[in-house]
């Protein structure tokens, strides 16, 4: 077997370097041809993160059919003197929000401004823009005005704060949801000229903005910064290469290498139709870390068999296939393996990129198994008169292993209790997905959301459609009582900073339908009244200010929107449980309602994501100690390897718990993914280890330093290209993916270093007993 | 006699083009106006069907009267049939050439009557994706006009409110020549210019010789994928209504 398999890839070797220049062309072309089918395409909205399965999403998508479906960006306008309530700061908001109709798909504008005040002049009820035609306002209507919005519930602490020092203007669109990439940059765009007109004009403002659309191009503009990451790592790379390998034309080659596998996946996203999101996008750096390796372990063979052994150049590049040909196999196939688990996972960004990294590997196990020799076969190769290699490396290694060898069982009681430690600390993290969060504050969307969230309302919100049992049964006084004992509720929580609901609008118009008599702020007691009034209510309000996003069209059911607090996914969901236990227990059924919003669905994406994950996990577990089994031909060590595998994981949620103690559904991944890649070491460390004690005859002890010796220095390697290419990625502004680069860091590392101490410890303890028995 | 001379003296120089489309466009209004001219007054009942993107269905009937006035604006009166909640309920509205229309509003549950300040009619009419201002009658002084085509006996037109307040920016009415200048269709651009919606006539009949009237209207807006349907029935042409008929009083007695 081990015999057949040799002679396949020196057959594989000479048949490369014999056709080399056919070998390239070939390469060229599937390069070349896959690449031609690639199609960079972006999508940012955030519904990406959200299988059509997930059931907040349908919930949400639900609730939205029922009104209208609706997304929003929230200017916020605050202006110098802290006071809204002057003339020239009036006029402003007025000339900005008749502006803001003009924005591309918008629907509806709410503002200070255009509220519809409702007041009665005695069997007239006038229903008007609290502040019209600004530029003719007397002081005393002003003053009049800010009487009004201050004390309006509607109003403050969405549209105005407490002081009347920060306003809003909340623009609804509604998007066509065709092509993302088109309609909201189309939105933004138009966005950010409006605003940029505005201060030109009305200097005495600072703006900001969230909302749905401002997160979503924060979304796509994050794609598109991490997508240029590869840039950073390209240089890198060359680097690496270069000292490495000392060698111009094998750095070019490892960049051919490199950058066919990564036009190939490229060309495997266009074939497959995936749209690249902030997850996805980081695929070109992913690609490039994982696939130099491949090329750099090759490399390095050959030239040193080149340079130090005799060989010649031929002969260099097939003993190095022969050498390297199943430890790059083996680890690619359990890298590509990794990553394809991401496919277990709730979040389709994450599944898009592990296809796009598992085919950019397998392309690149390809590559460095043809183009890469066939390459070095053409390149002019000269052996350097001056051998100025540096002999002590070994050494180094060798020092460790008999470090290591001398105290097996302490070493393995220390890191136990390290890792045990680390499993402790690892379970204390939480899970928090706060979409702004996501962003660094080196993000504007990040900033201007927490001003928006510090000084106005809250970003996150949680809704409810909230029924009344009966066509037109909104009406019922009984419902609207509960309503608005609900709201009341509501406000007594403290994640709560805001309460829409539709027990204010009849509150309201009940006042004025009584001559505005303040005693009559309640909601109708009487049915045929309340309709009566809706109806009147409803007659009277101008285009896009309506109750349809209130209202459904049966008039069965009422929607009511919650402003939370900014307080972590946990207690926004510990909110949402209780506040539906609340429906459950003081309303009759059909009023009990869930909360859905896209804050919740993300709140509760971890959950589902690690929930999901760890089926991937066990099997992606499973799969990759059977490929150890097979290629280390031991069932022990087999079971051994699950030690150094599973370990590093833990010892990276346990740094983070001290690092940040919060996690996101992007990290949730890392387990499968760096599984793949971690257990290369434990590959090379084990398989020079048996072939110690099988081939050389040496006992435990020997055979582990017998491996430092030989391994080491590609471990250490290996180790540093893979730290460096994820320091790249944890640049990244965008906590989903830096944050999971991050823990990649601390596990890769960790891995080696486990590899470097437990591993061989056990493996002395393990095959003490063997040793003595032979 | 003066009408029919004053409908040749606006229809002849439409056969004529050295006009600007502006006027043409007018011309085509007024001829429309002038084709329905002279009925008097009618009663009419309607349904209303409102439907979500789900096809959610929603129903109210309701009935209506109308005075034709040559001075002004015509009169109308809606009253509401059902859904129970609201049966009786009933509006009195003036139109009015120029300025704001007046209107009323009768709540049998307070027996009160409410005049609502009605500068605001852009708004949806009972929830449906009619606005108030897309059912009330058409006056030459609301709008300014543009021909836009013709093709066949269909003749485009642009329409522009000249009320600030209202929801749109221009509407594009189809009037059919072959048939006394009837509408056939109007499509609706909100403020920012991007179609909203679209009205199509159907089920048109000849009363009296010559008053066109749909008998169904479909409304759909292509923002919120929602429609409105509204289907008239009982037409009556005979029914000799009165000022008297159009009164706050008479407004709550209709709504019994």
């Amino acid at each position: 077997m081990n015999q057949l398999k040799k002679s396949f890839a020196e057959k594989w070797g000479s048949f490369v370097v014999r056709h080399k220049w056919i070998v390239l062309l070939v390469s060229v072309v599937l390069a070349m041809g896959l690449a031609s089918q690639g199609k960079m395409e972006f999508d940012g909205d955030y519904h990406v993160f959200f299988s059509e399965s997930n059931p907040e999403l349908e919930a949400f998508d639900g609730l939205q059919e029922k009104y209208s479906k609706v997304d929003n960006i929230l200017i916020v306008l605050a202006p110098e003197n802290k006071e809204i309530f002057t003339k020239d700061n009036l006029i402003a908001i007025e000339a900005l929000t008749a502006e803001a109709w003009n924005t591309p798909y918008s629907s509806r504008v709410d503002a200070l401004t255009n509220y519809q005040h409702t007041r009665a002049e005695g069997d007239d009820l006038y229903v008007e823009d609290l502040s019209y035609m600004s530029e003719n306002l007397t002081e005393e209507k002003i003053s009049e005005i800010k009487a009004i919005a201050l004390k309006e519930p509607v109003l403050v602490s969405r549209l105005i704060n407490e002081e009347g020092s920060v306003t809003a203007i909340n623009i609804t669109v509604r998007l066509p949801g065709i092509d993302s990439a088109t309609e909201i940059p189309e939105i933004m765009g138009a966005t950010r000229g409006m605003i940029a007109s505005f201060k030109e004009k009305y200097p005495q403002f600072d703006v900001y903005v969230s909302g749905n659309v401002p997160l979503n191009t924060a979304f796509f503009e994050s794609s598109q910064n991490d997508l240029a990451l590869i840039g950073m790592m390209f240089m890198i790379v060359v680097a690496v290469t270069l000292l490495l390998t000392r060698n111009i034309f094998a750095t070019i080659a490892t960049l051919v290498v490199v950058m066919f596998s990564i036009m190939s996946a490229f060309g495997f996203i266009g074939l497959s139709g995936i749209k690249l999101t902030p997850p996805s996008s980081v695929f070109p750096t992913m690609i490039l870390t994982l696939a130099v390796a491949d090329s750099i372990h090759i490399l390095v063979t050959m030239l040193q068999k080149f340079r130090k052994e005799g060989y010649g150049k031929k002969e260099a590049i097939i003993e190095s296939l022969r050498l390297n040909f199943m430890p790059v196999f083996i680890t690619s196939l359990t890298t590509v393996i990794g990553f394809l688990t991401l496919n277990f996972g709730e979040v389709p960004p994450f599944w898009h990129l592990g296809n796009i990294t598992a085919f950019g590997m397998t392309m690149a196990l390809l590559y460095s198994s043809t183009t890469l020799p066939a390459l070095m076969a053409i390149f002019p190769l000269w052996k350097k008169t001056k051998k100025s290699e540096i002999k002590p490396q070994p050494s180094l290694y060798t020092k460790l292993g008999n470090f290591v060898v001398d105290r097996p069982l302490q070493l393995t009681i220390i890191s136990s209790v390290f890792i045990f430690g680390m499993a402790i600390l690892a379970l204390q993290n939480v899970f928090n997905d706060q979409f702004v969060n996501y962003f660094d504050k080196t993000v504007k969307f990040r900033t201007d959301s927490d001003f928006i969230n510090d000084n106005l309302t809250g970003i996150y919100n949680a809704e409810f459609s909230i029924g009344s049992g009966e066509s037109g049964g909104i009406n019922n006084p009984i419902y609207l009582e509960k309503l608005d004992a609900f709201e009341k509720w509501l406000y007594e929580q403290e994640e709560v900073v805001h309460v829409n609901s539709f027990a204010e609008v009849t509150k309201k118009v009940n006042k004025s339908m009584h001559g505005d008599d303040t005693s009559f702020y309640n909601v109708p007691t009487n049915r045929q009244e309340a309709a009566q009034y809706l109806l009147l209510y409803e007659l009277s309000l101008p285009f896009g200010l309506d109750l349809n996003n209130q209202i459904n069209v049966d008039k069965s059911e009422t929607r009511m929107t919650v402003t939370l607090k900014n307080v972590g996914s946990k207690r926004m969901l510990d909110f949402t449980r209780r506040a539906e236990r609340w429906l459950e227990d003081n309303t009759p059924d059909y009023m009990n309602a869930i909360a859905v919003s896209p804050t919740v669905m993300f709140a509760k994406l971890g959950f589902r994501q690690a929930e999901s994950m760890l089926k991937g996990n066990i099997i992606a577990l499973l799969l990759i100690s059977i490929v150890l089994m097979i290629a280390l031909k031991s069932l022990k060590m087999g079971a051994l390897s699950l030690i150094p595998n599973l370990t590093p994981v833990i010892v990276g949620f346990g740094f983070w718990m001290l690092y940040l103690g919060e996690i996101n559904q992007g990290m949730v991944v890392v387990f499968g993914m760096t599984l793949g890649i971690i257990v290369d070491d434990t590959v090379h460390f084990m398989s020079k280890f048996l072939r110690a004690r099988r081939e050389l005859n040496y006992d435990a002890k020997d055979s582990v330093i017998y491996a430092f010796e030989t391994v080491g220095r590609a471990l250490v390697i290996t180790t540093l290209i893979l730290v460096t290419g994820f320091v790249v990625l944890s640049s990244s502004p965008f906590a989903l993916n830096s944050y999971m680069a991050r823990i990649t860091v601390v596990i890769i590392t960790a891995a080696l270093i486990i590899d470097f101490i437990l591993l061989p410890s056990i493996l002395v303890l393990a095959y003490k007993k063997t040793t003595t028995i032979n | 006699m003066k009408n029919i001379i004053f409908s040749l003296f606006l229809t002849l120089p439409l056969l004529l083009s050295a006009q600007t489309d502006e006027e043409k466009g007018a011309q085509i209004v007024a001829a429309a106006i002038e084709a329905d001219r002279g009925f008097g007054s009618s009663t009419v009942d309607l349904k209303m069907v409102l439907k979500n993107k789900n096809g959610q269905i929603s129903e109210r009937t309701l009935s209506n009267k109308t005075l034709e006035l040559d001075e002004d604006g015509d009169k109308s009166m809606i009253v509401f049939t059902s859904p129970k909640d609201i049966k009786g309920t009933s509006t009195l509205t003036f139109t009015h050439k120029v300025g704001a229309d007046d209107q009323w509003l009768f709540l049998p549950s307070i027996q009160r009557t409410k005049r609502i300040s009605s500068s605001n009619k852009s708004g949806p009419f009972v929830g449906s994706e009619f606005a108030y201002e897309d059912l009330s009658s058409v006056e030459l002084e609301k709008n300014t006009y543009k021909f836009l085509k013709q093709e066949g006996d269909l003749l485009y037109v642009e329409q522009d409110p000249v009320d600030p307040k209202s929801g749109y920016k221009k509407r594009i009415a189809v009037y059919n020549k072959a048939k006394d200048y009837r509408l056939e269709e109007i499509e609706f651009y909100d403020r920012k210019g991007a179609l909203l919606k679209t009205l199509t006539y159907t089920d048109y009949k000849l009363y009296k010789d010559k008053f066109w009237r749909a008998n169904k209207f479909e409304m759909v807006n292509h923002q919120s994928k929602k429609e409105t349907l509204l289907f008239f029935n009982n037409y009556n042409f005979e029914v000799n209504l009165k000022e008297g008929d159009f009164t706050e009083i008479a407004l709550r007695r209709a709504s019994n």
